[in-house]
This record gives C-alpha cells, structure tokens and sequence, in this order.
C-alpha cells in the first residue's frame, strides 16, 4: 500500500514556494510531499474505524499547503508527518458506527466530518463549541488523545485521504453514503458541507441580491447551496463572477441567476443594485457577498460589491492579504469566515437543526454535485494531478481527485 | 455643369477595384463579374448666398404661418430648439448652419424687441453636448451670450419640473414635451435635414419628448413596421410622430420650423478620393488613397479614430425653408431627395457595404459594436424607398472591424446591454419586456445622462430596435474583419474576407446570387423599382 506523505522538511517547503510561482501544485515533485509505502495507522481507540479511501479529493487548501503558501496561523495546527486528504469517501471494511450512534455494516461506503474536535481526542467534558456541534470552533485541537491536527487530512496519527492504506476515523466523523449516491457525488460531501454552512450562517433575506465571487469547487457548491437551501425560502438573487467557461455552465446550471465574467462583475452587481457609482465604487451594492476565492484581489473586490451594512462571507482560505479597511469602517461592513461545518439551524420554523454534512449528502445527490470531478488520477500520478488540480479552472476542470479504488494501481 | 446624378455600375472585366470603408479605415475589393456598385449623386450647387437664402425663407414662410418678424413682439418668451450633435455627419465646417439660421432669427428678435429669449439643443435621450461643440455648432458670439446666463440648455427628457405632459393622442401615446419650449409664445426649430427621415413632426414630437413619450414609439413593432424611416409615408415611426405632433399643435404650442438641406461634398481635399468614382480617379487621387492607407494602417486605432472625428465636412446648405411644419417638410424632404436619390432596378440577393467610423451615436467618440449594428442594419440597410435593396431573405455583408470598446462615458449603458442582455437575447421583443424598463429607469443612467455626457440609459435597445425591421427581413448579416466575438455577441457571422463572406452567403441565398455594393458616404438614397 502506498500514501502520500508530507514531511516537515524547511528546504523542500521552499522549493515547492519557488516552483509555484510557476502555477500552483507545480512543486509537487521537489515539494515536501512523496509517495511512501505505507500502512494503516495504529487505532487510537476502540470508536475509531478503519476507513479504506475510494476517492480523495485535491482541496485548494491542500494546494496551498503543499505550495508552502499556507499562512504560518496554522503551523501549531498540523503535526508531522501527515497524509492529506481531507476529502475523504471510502469503505469501512469491518464495518463501524455513524456519528450519530448507528451501527455501518461491513462494506459500507462513507464519508468523513474531517474535524478533530474534542469527541475524536477523547476530551471530557467536551468543550462549549463541540457541545453545540459548532465543532469546527473546537479550541482543543491541540490537545488531548491525538497530536495536534485541526482536520483529518493534517493530523498524524489519523492517516488522510491520499492513500490506498486505511486512515482512522472516529465515530463522531462517519456519515453514511446513501447507495443512490456515487463516490464521484460523496467525494464532493465535504466542500459542499462547507458551502451549506457558508450559506446558511449568511443569512440571506427575502429578496436580497447575493454575488458570488470565484466558481471553482467552494464557488460552484456555494451557488448550489444557496439555490438549493436558501433560496426555497428566502427567494434572492444570485450573481456570479466565474473566470472560465465551464464555470460559468456549471454555475448557470446549479441556480444562478447571473453568471458573468470576473471583470464583467462589479457592473452586474451595480445593475442588479440599481446603484450608482462613486469613484469607481458602488453606492449600493450587494446584500451579501461570498468570497470562495481568499486572495487579497478578491477579498479586496467583494468589499467593494457590497452594500452599506452588507455582510462579505470568507468561504475561500484566505491567507495573508493587505486591505484598505476604509471602506469596512465607512461602510460599516460585516467581514465575516465561513470554516468548515456544524449544526445548522434549519430554515423552516420549528424543523430540527441538522448537520452541515448531512444537509451536503442531500444537496450532493439533488443538485448531482458528482458532475463537478473532472479528473481522477492514480496516487502514483500525483505530479500530474497536482499541477492539473492547480490550473483546474483554465484546463476546464473544477474538483481533481486521487482514485484509490484500482487495486492494480494500489499495489504498484 | 450640373451635378450628375447618381449611378449604379455594373461591374465587368474592366471595372477597377471597388473602394470599401473599414471604421478608419478602408481597402479596395474585387467585387465579381455581373455585381451592381451604386453610387451617390454629385454634390448639387450650393446655395449662392445662403445668408439672403435664410432671410428669404424667414420671412416669406411656407403654409399657414405668417412670417417671422410678425410673430415676434416685445414681452413675447421666444425659445429655439435645434438639433444636436447627431446632426450633420461629419460635422460640418464653420460656420455651421445652425449658427448661420440663429443668428438671423436672433436679429429678428432683437429688432422686435424679445428679450426673453432661450436655446435649448433638442437632444431627445441622447448625450449632452459639451462647450466644444456647443461653439461649433452656435458660434463664439451666440455661445458667449447665452450659455453664462443660462439661457443655453439641454433639453432633459428625465427632468420632471421642466416636462409638461400635454395629452394623449388617440392612440393612447402620452405626448411630454420640454416645458419651456412648450409654454413659450414661439417656438423655433431649426433643423439639418442630412437624410429624409429628419425633421417634421419628429423634430419637436421626439427632439424634445421625455422616455414617458418616446417609448410610444421607439419600440420594437414601430420600428419593424417602418418600411423605412426614410419614407415617411411608409414609416410607422413617423406617423406616430406625425400624430403626436398635431396634437403638439392643437394644443397651442406655436412651431414655426426651419428645416435645411445639405449637398454631398462630406470630405475635405485630402480625402475627396472617397466621394470619388474609382475609375474616375487620378493619380493625385491614387497617391492620395495610398498614402492615407498605409498611414492609417501604421497607427493605432485610436489614433485613426481622432484623425477622422477630426475631419469637418464641407457640406453646404442646397435649401432653407420655414414655417408650418408639415408644408415646410415636404419641401425639405423634396429636396434631400433629388440630392441622394438613386433609381435602383430590383433588388440583390446580396448587400455589401463599408461601414465608416461615424454613426450619429459616436461623433467624437467609438462606433462600438451595437452602433455598428445599428449603423449597418439601421440607417444604410433603411437608405431606401420602395423596396429594401436586398431581397427577403437575401444577406447583407458589412466590413468592420467591430471592436469590443466602448466609450464609458458616453455609452455607459451600452456597455451593459451588450454584457448582459445580448448575451442573453438578441430577440427585440424579447429584450423589450424583459430588460428595457430596468435600464431605462436606471438611477445610475439617469444620473450620467442628466449631468455627464451619456447616452440614456435605454439608449441601445433603441439602436437594437432600429435594427428590427433589417433582422427580420434579413436570411444572415456577416461582418467581415471584425472581432469575432464581438460579431458573435451580436448574433451576426463573422468572416476574415469578402471572398469567404460571399462563400459563406451562398449556403443562405444560392451558388449564384446577385451583389449589390452601397458605396456610401457619401449617403444617398435608393429609390428601388
């Protein structure tokens, strides 16, 4: 069995920073990452399952990670050495129990709430966050049974997603795959999670204006949820900026109600708004804004589309960035992170809170989210998917994923 | 010699190339054996003195109005409206005529005593003009007397205070017009009538109107039903002008309308080879048409755009006539007439034209690509009366380069409609109800109508509009050498050749098809049999 594996080695991290000026996921052969014979990691506990990876999805944060363009905030957060993969459906070879206590048969495909809260560190009581299923917030993440890790996918003594070898995953993580969903619909469970919990935390009204910024994965499954899980009840406008074509098919498809090119952006929303324009900026702008980029240039532009009072939702990792905060200040704007998931409170009156992956398995197979993996690579071809991941948007493609399920190329 | 009138040329071995404009640009094309090239008429004589030619026409009006002088009085709120920088193309030399007719009618004024006197330039939705051309157009001496005084506007067809709405016809069209004008004991109008469609009712009934009015009909079924705007009679945006204007009458605003008519001298010396019959050129012609080529070739293409908004026509002034509307237009129109008529035996499955830099839309500014459309499919494809040149389902080519530019600020809403509705729909019904209302209420084009110099904000579904009739008599419009995305966003083909064009054109309207070049400007006017 092999995995990917990335190792605390200063000098490949910054190889890998200098080879991704060239485009991102370009350093993967001199970067910090290798292809190692591997085996399941020990079992931390006896709530934790062995999880065989079907398909691993390549995340924009993993990207960064291995570009060495992660912000130094996270360092304390990982612990080394990891095997990434955070976007995880497998196979639970001896069976196991969901997060909700309800036994997996032996065979069964699932997928995995990466987060490393306190339930999976065995810390008790757990902590307030944890408690109210915002586990995501978790402020234990380097404490407790596990080494420092805030996701699966970063922590070392989990295994990740990258790699044919079973990673352990913790009651707590486990969702089962409903058979009516393929793993191309599952591997997209995670970032679609996000992008529920993204839209649901916004708080879109009755006939707010909302623009979208970036349509690769987070963009595209923002445009989904919002269609899919606001919009029924609070009936708004979505305008995206999508740099490529196949985006911009993708997010005309999913409920977007204007798709446009990222220069053509600023003037859909001044249209949508009925706003003037006061400097090169707008007057009104938009109600909300989901930025699923995280760049300074983005962040920076979502700022300028938003209305007096609006709210800018982070949904991309933004990392370190320098911005005028005139505009937040003048315009009392609310900027706003969207991480990862948790327990969303359901838009119909009286209906039960629900877990952001649980709304994500359902928004997966009604929006047929498995259409947005473009590329499967073998682990061994992990050069070739990196750099593909790396250029997705301008090579036509949105979600890159390792395929694990070829036993041929498991063994190889 | 009187000027020979205008010909079509059948193109045989022996024609030589055939001149095609290009934007700024232009080339020579070989155009096949058996295809008709129609040419404009020389330019008539110019009036001898037009400074007598005005006073005579003031003071000796056609129809029911007595002359000028008799209806001014002391105390009296006079107010002249004239046309804007639409008007003429190119802009003409100094003295422009505008200046030449105010500066009488102001004499007049003066020595009857009015001092309640106002200049409003009758811009309908378009852009305001700036001090440049205000001078241009009126003269130092008029612009120096009325404009720091605030006696020279323009009209403001958003301005509620200064709108008055003075009925509907019986057609339910809302007739609003500009309040001062409206309210004034006189109003003068002067006109240049560069092509028949110009003047008449649609002067003060369109010139002055607010949205509210115009909307009545610059519309998608008024426009198609125009048949074409240069034949009144046959035009539906006339006759909806026509009934807005006497209801303008009935309800007492006194017109007293001077319309004038220009010859077809349109390029100074250096590019007389342009009006110029090709096999009729000389070797100064030649060496003129080589030179402006390669230099215009070499520059970018702002630069060739400034050197051609540059360029001040020589146009000079074959007619003045004043009075009552109707009785003076029909003169007027006469006379534009037997300037650019051409006789056209029957029509082409196949059009070409060189579309030029200019439009009415882009003086000083970019032809962007929905004026180009407008420009090709809008006023050359309506320069007829009868029958359009090309027949029902018949293709027009147009050579352009198209851009995809604009001038934000004078086409700021052009930016958007070709951004979002054009990618949408290129279907004028469609883009009526859907789009229209949204940008023409626009606070953001109001606003730069209202103090900038931007076209209104419904401004290109009108130019959309004007196209109308042409895409729906049209089998295929293909635009050679321009940007083929642009061309595509227009719903047009795009090709790289007038070779590959007409190849292309033959899949629509056969293998053997017959051509027919407009070559114009100058403009003429086909009179198709």
């Amino acid at each position: 069995m092999k995995a990917l594996v990335v190792e605390r080695n200063v000098p490949r991290f910054a190889a890998a920073r200098v080879a991704s000026i060239l485009g991102s996921g370009r350093g993967a052969g001199i970067g910090p990452l290798q292809l190692l014979d591997a085996v399941a990691p020990d079992r931390p506990g006896d709530d934790w399952f062995p999880l065989r990876p079907l398909l691993s999805g390549i995340c924009g944060s993993d990207l960064a990670t291995l570009d060495g363009r992660t912000s130094r905030y996270f360092e304390d957060l990982v612990s080394f050495p990891f095997v990434p993969g955070h976007e995880v459906v497998g196979v639970l070879d001896e069976g196991g129990t969901d997060h909700a206590g309800r036994p997996l048969a032996p065979g069964a495909r699932a997928v995995i709430e990466p987060v490393l809260g306190c339930a999976t560190r065995n810390i008790r009581p757990v902590c307030e966050r944890c408690g109210s299923g915002h586990t995501g917030l978790c402020g234990n993440l380097t404490s407790g049974a596990l080494s420092p890790g805030l996701q699966t996918g970063f922590c070392t003594d989990t295994g990740g997603g990258w790699s044919t070898a079973p990673l352990m995953a913790h009651a707590s993580q486990l969702h089962a795959v409903p058979d009516a969903l393929a793993d191309e619909d599952a591997v997209l469970v995670e970032p679609t999670a996000c992008a529920v919990h993204a839209a649901l935390s916004a708080q879109v009204s009755d006939g707010d204006l909302v623009a979208v910024v970036g349509a690769g994965t987070l963009g595209l499954t923002t445009v989904a949820a919002l269609s899919g899980l606001v919009r029924p009840h609070a009936p708004c406008t979505i305008v995206v900026g999508a740099k490529h074509a196949r985006q911009r098919q993708l997010a005309s498809s999913l409920g977007a109600d204007q798709v446009v090119p990222p220069d053509q952006l600023a003037r859909a929303v001044r249209r949508a708004a009925r706003s003037r324009v006061l400097g090169g900026r707008l007057t009104e702008g938009a109600d909300v804004v989901f930025d699923c980029v995280g760049s300074t240039a983005s962040i920076t532009e979502s700022l300028s589309l938003v209305r007096a009072r609006g709210c800018v939702v982070l949904v991309g990792m933004p990392g370190k960035v320098t911005l005028d905060l005139a505009p937040l200040w003048h315009r009392e704007l609310t900027l706003v992170g969207a991480y990862a998931y948790g327990n969303e409170t359901a838009p119909t009156p009286g209906a039960p809170d629900r877990r952001s992956f649980e709304l994500a398995i359902d928004l997966v197979g009604t929006a047929a989210l498995g259409r947005l993996v473009s590329a499967r690579y073998p682990l061994e071809r992990y050069e070739e998917a990196l750099a593909h991941a790396g250029a997705a948007g301008r090579r036509g493609a949105v979600k890159v994923a390792f395929d694990l399920r070829n036993p041929k190329g498991r063994t190889r | 010699m009187s000027p020979r009138p205008g010909f079509v040329l059948d193109v045989d071995s022996s024609t030589p190339s055939t001149l095609f404009w290009h934007g700024e640009r232009f080339s020579l094309e070989t155009l096949p054996e058996g295809s008709r090239v129609i040419y404009a008429p020389e330019p008539m004589d110019p009036l001898s003195d037009p400074q007598a030619a005005i006073r005579h026409a003031l003071t000796h009006p056609e129809g029911d109005r007595d002359p000028l002088p008799a209806l001014l009085f002391q105390g009296m709120r006079l107010t002249i409206a004239f046309d804007d920088i639409s008007l003429p193309l190119p802009p003409m030399e100094r003295p422009d005529i505008r200046q030449l007719v105010i500066e009488q009618v102001l004499d007049l004024a003066a020595d009857a005593g009015v001092d309640d006197v106002e200049l409003i330039v009758a811009l309908a939705l378009h852009r305001r003009m700036t001090e440049p051309e205000l001078r241009h157009a009126l003269g130092d001496r008029i612009y120096d007397a009325f404009a720091p005084n605030g006696l020279l506007t323009q009209h403001d067809a958003e301005d509620p205070d200064n709108l008055i709405h003075l009925g509907t016809t019986d057609h339910g069209e809302d007739v609003e017009i500009n309040k001062r004008a409206a309210e004034s004991d006189l109003l003068v109008y002067v006109n240049i009538n560069l092509v028949a469609m110009d003047g008449g009712h649609k002067s003060v009934a369109t010139g002055l109107a607010s949205y509210k009015s115009l909307r009545h009909h610059h519309n998608p079924a008024t426009m198609r039903k125009s048949r074409s705007f240069m034949d009144q009679h046959k035009s539906e945006l006339h006759t909806a002008n026509w009934r807005m204007g006497r209801l303008i009458r009935d309800a007492g605003v006194k017109v007293f309308q001077i319309e004038t008519t220009l010859n077809t001298d349109t390029f100074p010396d250096a590019f007389k080879f342009l009006q110029k019959r090709e096999w009729e050129w000389k070797a100064k012609d030649r060496l003129a048409f080589l030179g402006a080529s390669k230099a215009l070739d070499r520059v970018p293409a702002r630069y060739a755009r400034q050197i051609f908004h540059s360029v001040k026509a020589p146009h000079r002034m074959t007619s003045v006539q004043a009075g009552e509307v109707e009785a003076v237009h029909a003169i007027t129109t006469a006379n534009v007439w037997e300037q650019q008529g051409v006789v056209v035996e029957g029509q082409t499955d196949i059009l070409t034209m060189g579309l030029p830099y200019i439009s009415p839309y882009n003086v000083n500014s970019i032809l962007n690509p929905i004026l180009v459309a407008c420009l090709g499919l809008g006023y050359f494809f309506n320069l007829y009366r009868g029958k359009p040149l090309v027949r029902e389902g018949g293709v027009l080519i147009m050579t352009h380069p198209t851009p995809w530019e604009f001038n934000p600020v004078h086409h700021p809403s052009y930016i958007d409609f070709f951004e979002q509705v054009l990618s949408e729909t290129t279907d004028a019904n469609v883009m009526s109800e859907q789009y229209e209302h949204g940008f023409a209420t626009d606070p953001w084009y109001i606003h730069l109508y209202r103090t900038g110099h931007a076209y209104h904000g419904v401004h290109p579904f009108y130019m959309w509009y004007w196209c109308a009739h042409a895409l729906e008599h049209l089998g295929g419009v293909i635009i050679v050498g321009g940007d083929p995305k642009a061309v595509h966003r227009l719903g047009f083909r795009a090709a790289s050749t007038l070779a590959d064009a007409l190849e292309m054109a033959k899949d629509l309207v056969g293998p053997s098809p017959t051509l027919t070049h407009l070559h114009t400007p100058p403009i003429l006017m086909a009179d198709v049999q």
